[in-house]
């Protein structure tokens, strides 16, 4: 069964979480600048315009920085250490937290290209983990 | 109108630890009375006098802690006419001082305590565990990041990555601080620390060993404030509040601006320097917030002590320890001296004392000016005071 914490869904995530589920990493760009962001929120953070749409990202990014935890967030991470925290910055921009889905922590490297790989870990969630793209 | 009423610090107390807890067993608000009732006695006043509180913790939530100034007002037998529970983490006690000041000069108060405690090390209530997963944090505590640690660990890889930062420069900062340590008998560690053993210290979350972390300990810290005009019929040395600056950029780590950059202390060093009407040159003793080494590092950088991506060069060759031309957190800092969950107070607290020459071994010869730092939450908020003896 899985233990580790799953998010507590509102009126700002129900669609980013209900689309994981079909496989699908929703963004939010603004129709007003143009620009992206993540977290989804319920305005845009750079203009401030309410004119916010829900996007489909391409699932493609770069690790922006990470951490190798060697002791686990809680016990429930117990099982996975050491493993890798990392923050990818996608291809449209906005930076989103992941853990990668790696063989070993120390192939991990800042500038690495990855996708977004996803896990169903319950029938209701689906995580959007992230893994190196091979070149 | 000129400004007539000028706000100064003229009572400070902490309380007594013993391997990193109370050396008197006490509840959080125990303890903050006791250290209250310390800062008021150092002022030569009485709580009796106290008008305005200023507070905030991590204790008795969720509870009577959600609402701190209200209860620790109703403990202490205080209905104030100023208060304020701002909380943006470890900075929160530079904000105090800097709201405190304000509130004095307004004439809205006329003598402000601000007050800290935590038994955190005695209650046993840290985790590395993270946030509870709702709202903005339910896209970052199902990955497992270590709080606060992992977020403080990717600044740092990216500052590495950036600039060519080693471990080995962030272990100094940490050595630095168990040698001044060494020179205050109420230091939590005080036995030698070398570059190696901090190297040799278990990884945490890479690149961050344990001995690049603060501690875990209990503490209690409070702070007097109240005019000059009072000071000098009070017939104590007053220490003045020359300039404040406060700022926050996010919470979520995925959201800060620059993983390598500590946007917040780069504001709030620059408001409170700008108020105080006086350049880097003019300061001879520095506090800095020390949650981590990497967090010294930034906080050279934004601050403008050196340029960006140098802080690793900066510290190099005992420049920031007892004897170096830069001294800095001469109390041991949160890395060997007490880290209670919010450490900003006690930054405050050693400033004073230093630039009222009553640090004995560890005195800094003339210490007139100092600039304090307070950072909080994952490199999250800042604030800074330039506080000084004349």
């Amino acid at each position: 069964m899985y233990d580790k914490p799953l998010p507590v869904v509102d009126h700002d995530s129900v669609a980013f979480w209900d689309a994981l589920r079909e496989q699908r990493l929703l963004i939010k760009r603004c129709a007003n600048c143009t620009k992206y962001h993540f977290y989804p929120r319920i305005l845009c953070p750079h203009c401030h315009s309410e004119r916010v749409e829900w996007v489909d990202a391409k699932g493609l990014g770069t690790i922006y920085s990470y951490t190798v935890a060697r002791r686990p967030a809680g016990p429930s991470f117990k099982d996975v250490v050491p493993y890798v925290v990392a923050l990818i910055v996608l291809d449209e921009g906005p930076r989103m937290m992941t853990r990668m889905q790696c063989d070993s922590p120390e192939a991990i490297r800042i500038g690495q290209r990855v996708q977004v790989n996803f896990e169903r870990v319950t029938p209701e969630f689906t995580l959007p983990h992230f893994r190196s793209i091979t070149p | 109108m000129a400004a007539t009423r000028e706000a100064v610090i003229v009572g400070v107390a902490d309380a007594a630890l013993r391997d990193g807890m109370l050396a008197q067993p006490m509840t959080p608000l125990q303890v903050q009375a006791k250290v209250a009732a310390a800062a008021v006695a150092d002022a030569k006043l009485s709580l009796s006098d106290v008008d305005g509180l200023l507070t905030t913790g991590q204790w008795g939530v969720p509870g009577v802690g959600q609402l701190p100034t209200i209860s620790v007002a109703e403990y202490l037998g205080i209905v104030p006419r100023f208060c304020d529970g701002t909380n943006i983490g470890g900075a929160a006690f530079e904000s105090h001082v800097g709201h405190a000041t304000m509130a004095i000069e307004r004439g809205m108060c006329e003598v402000a305590l601000i007050t800290y405690g935590s038994t955190q090390k005695s209650a046993r209530s840290r985790t590395l565990g993270g946030r509870p997963p709702a709202l903005t944090m339910q896209y970052e505590t199902p990955w497992g990041l270590p709080t606060p640690v992992g977020g403080y660990a990717m600044a740092a890889m990216r500052h590495m990555h950036e600039f060519g930062t080693t471990s080995e420069q962030l272990a100094e900062v940490a050595v630095a601080a168990r040698a001044w340590a060494g020179l205050n008998a109420a230091a939590t560690h005080r036995e030698p620390l070398s570059v190696s053993d901090v190297l040799a210290s278990p990884m945490i979350s890479d690149p961050l060993h344990l001995l690049d972390s603060c501690l875990v300990t209990d503490g209690a810290g409070a702070i007097v404030m109240t005019t000059a005009e009072h000071a000098r019929a009070l017939g104590v040395q007053p220490i003045y509040v020359r300039g404040f600056g406060e700022s926050h950029t996010h919470w979520s780590i995925a959201n800060m601006p620059d993983l390598a950059w500590h946007t917040a202390a780069e504001r709030s060093g620059r408001d409170a320097l700008r108020m105080a009407g006086v350049g880097l040159n003019a300061i001879d003793l520095v506090e800095l917030y020390d949650s981590f080494t990497i967090t010294v590092l930034m906080t050279l950088e934004a601050l403008g002590f050196c340029g960006r991506g140098e802080s690793g060069g900066f510290v190099a060759g005992s420049r920031i320890a007892p004897g170096g031309s830069f001294p800095m957190n001469t109390n041991g800092g949160g890395l060997s001296y007490a880290h209670p969950g919010m450490y900003g107070i006690f930054l405050l607290i050693e400033a004073v004392r230093q630039l009222r020459h009553e640090c004995g071994e560890r005195q800094v010869a003339g210490a007139s000016t100092a600039l304090v730092h307070g950072t909080g939450g994952t490199l999250s908020s800042s604030a800074t005071c330039i506080l000084s003896r004349s």
